[in-house]
């Protein structure tokens, strides 16, 4: 028996209860919040409410399980609400203006949102650039990007298989709800199970000793862009689908959603801490409270420092309990 | 071509930093089944010459031959195909990621379908390396909840997993305590029973002699000599070492005691600390001498007011505190040099200059301007003052050498003049040039009055360093000495619990 080499196995009461606190944190203030609406408002806690969340929900719950791998490599993708708006405008112009019909239209989309990944992600590897810099100038470059090719105008006029994409249903459930279901369930199992996941931790846990056990890391934090790039240029079809029009200034801003979602689940901006359960829980979290504060009628001004509040009190709860362990 | 049943063959290798020319013609053999020690002063060359071996660094010049060919190593991932693996001197585990994600790291095992990974066997493998190294850890506890010789041991488990025919280990010691140093060397025996080449880095000499076949001595990054370890004796190795004949390894001189400066009554911390009282005398060292984990650290933190004591009291020159930062601790005169220099002590990115004026702005500032020369000044006078190798003041401290960013950290308490220094393992990694000269300034410091506390997993440190000496056994106190009366046996004795001759 030797006394050198002991685990931690005892750990106090208090210290279980914290850490149970710390790990259900923001399940905990998603009933919460959900209980106060459904205290605050008869409108709240209906069926079709819950769908009409789920499915406002849906896009930026995409977008921000793209931005949870960045964050988990301990980058950050500023550049996913002009992507939005770029590939959004993208699938519905050469789907409608170049009349490439709506299957290639969004293909090709795709493939922008990627394409704008692969600048991000070289920028940052190659170009050595924090990461914050490299996409806050493709967040310029994207946005100025669609206003060229819409000239500044809506783009219309897509058909019913595109706007099925947003506003059909399948079997009841909302098709932009079944999208995210699958985008969310492939990147669960990506992140736990495969060794790019594990990559993806080692990296933003600590790159250098990940190069030396032989990651190749750069590719892990290329890739990462990439599905950033990708899933928000399916956000932005996505949006295009439920609004029947692409917007050329639509989603300005979506980056802070976007982002705030993984951090209120948990996700840590060092990298290498959280997962994609977490950015959906976070994500909402925000839908909630927006559906919540307008049955309520709260003034779209407030919901904003509302917002604000949340986010602080969320990472405050998370940055507690983690120091008491 | 020579034909030789050398393993492996490093020729001519030469690398350059910067203002460094960190390895000059440097050739070094290793056979198969040869445990070959590497040993040196700090910035030797020892951890660049290992870093070219395995891919981390690129040679400039030199060739690396191995079973008999020549090989080209551009990354880590070519060394581990070729068979070599690497404990890196720096602890490289991910905090947050399993024991066992991390020992498998880059060679997870694999499931059928392409990409996913076997996470079952990933542990059961693990927990079977664990064994065999005696940790009692379990694969799936996370990296950070582990104390630093457990992390080390699982970086002894990383080495292994990768089944090398060559491991590189540096300074794979350092951080562990003789009973853990005792089981790794059993593995290392094992292994080069097994035919297992393995080159091993460390600045205890007495290691060296225990375990090793072979030694070469680089310095200022040159080969310097290659023998059969039979064939030397410490004071060669030594000499060899440092290129001339090294004066007392523990410079000692009776201090007369000024006081009582720190005294702690019952202190407690409600986990690892379990009333422990102490008094620290000025003009003198106290050692505290104990096993990994029998709360050392934790006594050195709750005295610094890094931890809360939950019990118990601090008294500084008589007077009763309460200490709830470190700035408080240090507004009370104290220093503290902590264990973990990486993650507690340096400013890995910032200069030689900032660190060792880091905490003494005061003094190079005016007017809230920090003054340059005030700084180069101070920063000068203690670079001088330990003899820490560095280009130039402006070098980044990541680029130094272990030891030498250990002398860094020493020199910025001392720019602080404390009354009170507490020093955590502070020769850790040093090379025994360095480290004589780290205990003939704690004693010069005990000489101009400050009250220090060393703590040390070295029993000769803590013999030949110490006034007093303290044992600590699972956060209590379990034996009191005077310097003339311990004996290494007594010390372990009452380390592993022994009878509590201590009140
Ligand atoms: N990345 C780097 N940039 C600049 N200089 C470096 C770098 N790495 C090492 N050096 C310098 O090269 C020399 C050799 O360093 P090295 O780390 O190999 O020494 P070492 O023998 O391992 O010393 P120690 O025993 O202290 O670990 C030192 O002068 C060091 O400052
Ligand atoms: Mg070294």
């Amino acid at each position: 028996m030797q006394a050198s080499a002991k685990t931690t196995s005892a750990r106090p009461t208090s210290a279980v209860i914290l850490e149970a606190i710390r790990r259900y944190s923001v399940l905990l203030i998603l009933l919460g919040i959900g209980l106060v609406f459904t205290l605050g408002s008869d409108r709240f806690l209906t069926p079709s409410n819950l769908m009409n969340i789920a499915v406002q929900t849906s896009i930026i719950a995409i977008i921000a399980i793209g931005m949870t791998f960045v964050i988990l490599t301990a980058g950050i993708d500023l550049s996913v609400g002009s992507v939005v708006a770029l590939c959004g405008a993208l699938a519905a112009g050469l789907a409608v203006r170049q009349e490439l019909g709506t299957f290639t239209g969004i293909g090709l989309a795709l493939l922008a949102g990627a394409a704008v990944g692969v600048i991000n992600g070289l920028l940052v590897v190659r170009g050595k650039m924090p990461p914050f810099v490299a996409t806050l100038s493709t967040l310029a470059i994207a946005r100025g990007l669609t206003l060229v090719y819409t000239e500044g105008r809506p783009i219309s006029g897509i058909d019913e298989r595109f706007t099925f994409l947003g506003s059909g249903e399948i079997l009841g459930i909302a098709t932009p709800v079944i999208i995210l279901a699958i985008v969310f369930v492939i990147a669960y199992i990506v992140l736990r199970s495969t060794r790019f996941g594990n990559y993806v931790y080692a990296t933003g846990g600590n790159e250098e000793v990940s190069r030396l056990a032989g990651v190749r890391t750069s590719i892990i934090t290329l890739s990462v862009y990439i599905i950033s790039g990708f899933l928000a240029a399916l956000g932005g079809v996505l949006l295009v689908a439920r609004l029947w029009s692409a917007q050329p200034n639509a989603a300005v801003g979506l980056e802070l959603d976007a982002i705030a979602a993984p951090v209120l689940g948990g996700v840590s901006l060092f990298g290498g801490v959280g997962n994609v359960t977490g950015a959906l829980v976070g994500a909402f979290i925000l839908g909630i409270l927006s559906n919540g504060l307008n049955l309520m009628g709260v003034p779209s001004f407030w919901q904003q420092v509302i917002k604000g509040v949340v986010l602080i009190l969320a990472v405050m709860l998370d940055v507690f309990t983690k120091r008491r362990r | 071509m020579a034909e030789t049943n050398d393993f492996l063959r490093m020729e001519g290798i030469s690398k350059s930093f910067p203002g460094v020319q960190a390895l000059q013609e440097v050739n070094f053999e290793v056979t198969r089944g040869e445990i070959h020690a590497l040993v040196g002063e700090n910035g030797a060359g020892k951890s660049t010459l290992m870093k070219v071996l395995t891919g981390a660094l690129h040679l400039d010049e030199g060739r690396i031959i191995l079973r008999g060919e020549p090989v080209e190593i551009h990354s880590p991932s070519d060394s581990q195909e070729l068979g070599i693996s690497m404990i890196h001197q720096e602890l490289s585990l991910i905090p947050y990621l399993t024991v066992g994600k991390n020992v498998y790291l880059g060679r997870e095992p694999r499931r059928r379908i392409p990409g996913f990974i076997d996470w079952k066997k990933l542990y059961s493998q693990t927990q079977e390396l664990l064994g065999q190294i005696n940790l009692d850890v379990r694969a799936w506890a996370e990296a950070q909840d582990l104390s630093i010789a457990q992390q080390q041991m699982v970086e002894v488990a990383k080495a292994l997993s990768i089944e090398a025919d060559l491991i590189a280990m540096d300074e794979p010691t350092s951080s562990l305590t003789d009973r853990e140093t005792e089981v790794l060397f059993d593995v290392m025996r094992k292994l080069k029973d097994q035919g297992v080449a393995i080159i091993f880095i460390t600045h205890r000499l007495e290691e060296v002699f225990e375990v090793s076949d072979r030694i070469t001595v680089l310095r200022d990054g040159r080969h310097i000599a290659t023998a059969p370890t039979a064939e030397l004796n410490h004071n060669q190795v030594v000499q060899l070492m440092v290129g001339r004949e090294l004066d007392n390894m523990y410079p000692y001189s009776e201090t007369k005691e000024r006081g009582v400066a720190l005294q702690a009554d019952d202190l407690a911390d409600g986990q690892e600390l379990h009333g422990v009282s102490l008094e620290l005398q000025g003009g003198q060292i106290l050692g505290v001498a104990g096993l990994v984990g029998a709360g050392r650290t934790a006594l050195a933190e709750t005295l610094f007011g890094l931890r809360q004591a939950t019990a118990g009291e601090i008294h500084i020159d008589g007077q009763v505190v309460k200490l709830h930062s470190a700035k408080q601790a240090i507004e009370h005169g104290l220093g503290f040099v902590p264990e973990d220099r990486k993650l507690q002590g340096l400013f890995l990115n910032m200069a030689v200059r900032e660190n060792i004026t880091m905490s003494s702005t005061s003094l190079v500032s005016n007017f809230g301007f920090v003054n340059t020369n005030k700084a180069n000044k101070l920063a000068d006078e203690y670079v001088d003052k330990l003899d820490i190798r560095t280009p130039s003041l402006r070098q980044r401290i990541r680029n130094l050498s272990g030891g030498n960013q250990q002398k860094v950290i020493i020199a910025r308490w001392l720019t602080l003049k404390p009354r009170v220094l507490i020093l955590d393992e502070p020769t850790r990694g040093v090379d025994v040039g360095a480290k004589a000269e780290i205990h003939g300034l704690m004693r010069q410091l005990a000489e101009d009055g400050v009250a220090v506390l060393m703590i040390s997993s070295e029993l000769p440190e803590i013999i030949g360093v110490s006034d007093r000496i303290l044992v600590m056994h699972e956060g209590r106190v379990t034996g009191r000495f005077e310097r003339d009366e311990a004996s290494q046996d007594m010390i372990m004795h009452a380390a592993t619990g022994g009878d509590n001759n201590a009140s």
